[in-house]
């Protein structure tokens, strides 16, 4: 039996879906929020180093459910398996409330301009399917403003000489510097470099009612007990809810796109807490469930006239899966570098984010978040034994005196690299899970090699006796910055979704998450997602108000 | 602030406080060489079994001047595991077990603890290289057991966060634990 019929249905209650929900709703429209997760709240911040959204080894704190919702990875060789969320390879985003922002470190970087057009930058790279977006920086610059003023974000920029440029100053200081910082900061000037203040979608001061981060060690991954790092879960869906025209159901998990003969979209069905089928009827139907999911859900919704999924009569729905290709140094110091202040990051450069010679793009530099005990296993260097004494000499010797500097370095797109329907394995409400193949373009390698080689000079000249890179493997990119899946573009032969978000030859079904991002900079996307959020939603309330009378 | 969780003791659910309180139990019956009892209340293990895995995360995380993974119950923690989270791992303890003694025997003619000490750790040099998926499955949760959180069944009294410095209870904020 359908439900009463709202204006619209935001399918995914994280950094897209949120913005859209409180946009919608504040415009006056009706709306339904479908989340597949629960609300997790800052009393749920069990302080728990094996089981978070950062250390999964006994479980992904805030989801998907370890059991019901399973997929299929093909790795480099053509071996299927079937993974968990915990799993290597599941390329796992939190599903919850709030989404990746409920739990993530809260960086909150604006790409830079080249990061929109990069391929009019860089030319075409054999193998890759770059591409500029169909939108500039410029179009985005006001929903950055936006985000940046209504969440709330801290830091300081201003010595950084390579930022795109912006109106209004971050509404929040940053916090007081920590060791590493200290350390950092003037290394980095030394070596002719710009290091400058993070930003971070976290309260430094009191802000929009929520208090100041205390730095606690209990960060990235963890829920903040005071509820000072802002996601959508603290911002804006709560604004949503505010208005008494959006209604969030949680536990909810989207099955399809209901179409009428027209494929014009006519709401979802939906399993609800309980288990049970229903039919949401919808003007208006958002898909905001990350790039793995969203991909899914078109793939999932079938049609006379799509009949390989909803927008992908050019087969572009799912490719392109890109996240970001950490890479790096860790150092070794003779003086002690941790003082147990979080979140830890704290100094970055973007001085390698482009004008690399001979490379396309580079990553943003900056130091690691703070380290868990069972964390600091990543950190053993490879010269060290595994086991036995001395390898557990080396982490209580080394625990306190080690930094990492890592980024995110920008992937080039592979058109292999992607999320397909599995012919056979379907999830506990018997829905087909997405199966994931493809590899790293050699390009991102090479650039991440590069980005690693500067890390080490940054951490060499701050004083390190010893250093070790982090360089990508060629495994399949997805994980928590996962993008790509629904490109944005003006041509509908390469691309699934137009510069407004509305999918091509589809009236009424827009995707508003990461997934529409043809690159995905040099930066955590965190930011981005929200802006463009803001943006699409702008668009999208003003062909409703062309459309319909109110 | 108020003192509900000011205190030390990590929240343990029903199960695992009992199964804590078990290990703790027969540790402090036999304080500096063994930890296991045989006859303890084993989830998973026999107490053979448990007495070669105790063995094994000895070697894996041995003591020096602070507690090894014996010392912090690690085995403790694999057991608890191997009826939650770690289930699917059940046959590759039982034959890796098997294995690593079946690699004594073969080596020195006795199973893994008998073995002096310099033999074990030989006798693991060629168990990394010839039951890697086993080698890296237990290395993985000796790790787990001894660096985590006590909470799961390891890391008796906190040993290995006592032995990096880091100030604990972990439970709270900076402004908490500073105040």
């Amino acid at each position: 039996m359908a439900l009463k019929h709202v204006n619209a249905v935001v399918v995914g209650a994280g950094a897209g879906g949120g913005v859209v929900a409180k946009e919608l709703a504040t415009a006056g429209l009706s709306v339904v929020l479908l989340e597949r997760g629960r609300w997790y709240s800052a009393a749920d911040c069990r302080k728990d180093d094996l089981f978070n959204q950062r250390t999964q080894v006994l479980g992904a704190k805030f989801g998907p459910d370890e059991e019901r919702d399973p997929r299929v990875l093909v790795d480099e060789s053509g071996r299927e398996m079937v993974v968990s969320p915990s799993d290597g390879g599941y390329s796992n985003n939190a599903a919850c409330v709030g989404g990746g922002t409920f739990s993530y470190g809260a960086m909150a970087w604006r790409y830079m301009e080249k990061d929109f057009r990069m391929r009019s930058t860089y030319g075409a790279v054999e193998d890759s399917t770059l591409d500029d977006w169909p939108i500039a920086y410029s179009d985005l610059e006001p929903y950055y403003e936006k985000a940046e003023w209504e969440m709330g974000v801290s830091g300081d920029d201003s010595g950084n000489p390579f930022k795109a440029p912006r109106r209004k100053p971050l509404p929040m200081p940053p916090l007081a510097p920590n060791r590493e910082y200290e350390v950092l900061h003037p290394a980095a000037r030394r070596l002719g470099l710009h290091p400058f203040d993070i930003p971070m979608l976290r309260n430094t001061v009191p802000y929009n009612g929520r208090r100041a981060c205390m730095r606690c060690r209990w960060c990235v991954g963890f829920a903040c007990e005071l509820s000072a790092r802002t996601g959508t879960h603290n911002t804006v869906i709560p604004a949503a809810l505010a208005t008494g025209n959006c209604e969030l159901r949680t536990g909810c998990m989207t099955r399809e796109i209901l179409l009428d003969s027209r494929a014009r979209a006519t709401g979802v069905a939906y399993f609800d807490a309980g288990g049970r089928l229903q039919e949401q009827p919808a003007g208006l139907v958002i898909v905001s469930g990350g790039a793995i999911e969203s991909a899914r859900l078109l793939l999932n919704s079938k049609h006379r006239l799509f009949p390989n999924g909803l927008g992908n009569r050019n087969g572009w729905v799912g490719r392109n899966l890109q996240s970001h290709s950490y890479s790096g140094a860790n150092g070794l110091f003779e003086f002690e570098t941790f003082d147990d202040l979080g979140p830890g990051a704290s100094v970055a450069i973007c001085d390698y984010n482009h004008g690399n010679p001979g490379l396309a793009g580079g990553a943003l530099l900056a130091n690691e978040f703070i380290r868990l005990p069972y964390q600091f296993m990543a950190l053993v260097p490879p010269w060290i034994s595994r086991w036995g004494s001395e390898h557990k000499d080396f982490v209580r010797t080394a625990y306190r005196r080690t930094m990492v500097v890592m980024g995110p370095v920008q992937e080039m797109p592979m058109f292999d690299a992607r999320v397909q329907l599995d012919p056979k394995v379907k999830d506990y409400w018997g829905i087909p899970v997405a199966r994931l193949s493809g590899t790293r373009h050699p390009h991102t390698i090479e650039v991440g090699r590069f980005i690693a080689s500067k890390a080490e000079a940054w951490l060499k000249e701050a004083g390190a006796v010893e250093t070790w890179k982090r360089v990508p493997s060629k495994s399949l990119s997805g994980g928590q910055h996962q993008a790509g899946t629904c490109r944005m573009g003006n041509d509908p032969q390469t691309s699934v979704v137009d510069a407004s978000c509305r999918i091509h030859d589809v009236d009424n079904v827009y995707v508003i998450d990461a997934s529409v991002h043809p690159t995905n900079g040099g930066f955590n996307p965190g930011l981005t997602i929200l802006a463009n959020a803001y943006r699409a939603s702008g668009a999208l309330l003003q062909a409703w108000k062309g459309k319909v009378r109110l | 602030m108020n003192n509900r969780r000011r205190s030390a003791k990590p929240a343990l659910g029903r199960r695992e406080f009992m199964g804590a309180g078990l290990a703790v139990a027969a540790g402090s019956a036999v304080s500096c060489s063994r930890s296991i009892e045989p006859g303890a209340g084993w989830r998973f293990f026999t107490a053979a079994e448990a007495l070669a895995v105790e063995a094994i995360c000895a070697q894996l995380i041995p003591a020096d001047q602070d507690p090894g993974a014996r010392e912090a119950g690690v085995v403790n923690f694999i057991d608890l595991q191997l009826s939650r989270r770690y289930k699917k791992h059940r046959g590759a303890y039982r034959q890796g077990i098997a294995a690593v003694d079946a690699a004594g025997r073969s080596k020195f003619g006795k199973p893994f603890v008998e073995l002096t000490g310099e033999r074990q750790i030989e006798v693991l040099n060629a168990v990394e290289e010839d039951s890697r998926p086993f080698f890296e499955l237990i290395l993985a949760h000796t790790r787990q057991g001894f660096y985590g959180d006590p909470r799961h069944g390891g890391n008796r009294n906190m040993a290995s966060w006592k032995m990096v410095g880091l100030p604990y209870p972990p439970l709270r904020g900076r402004e908490h634990y500073q105040g």
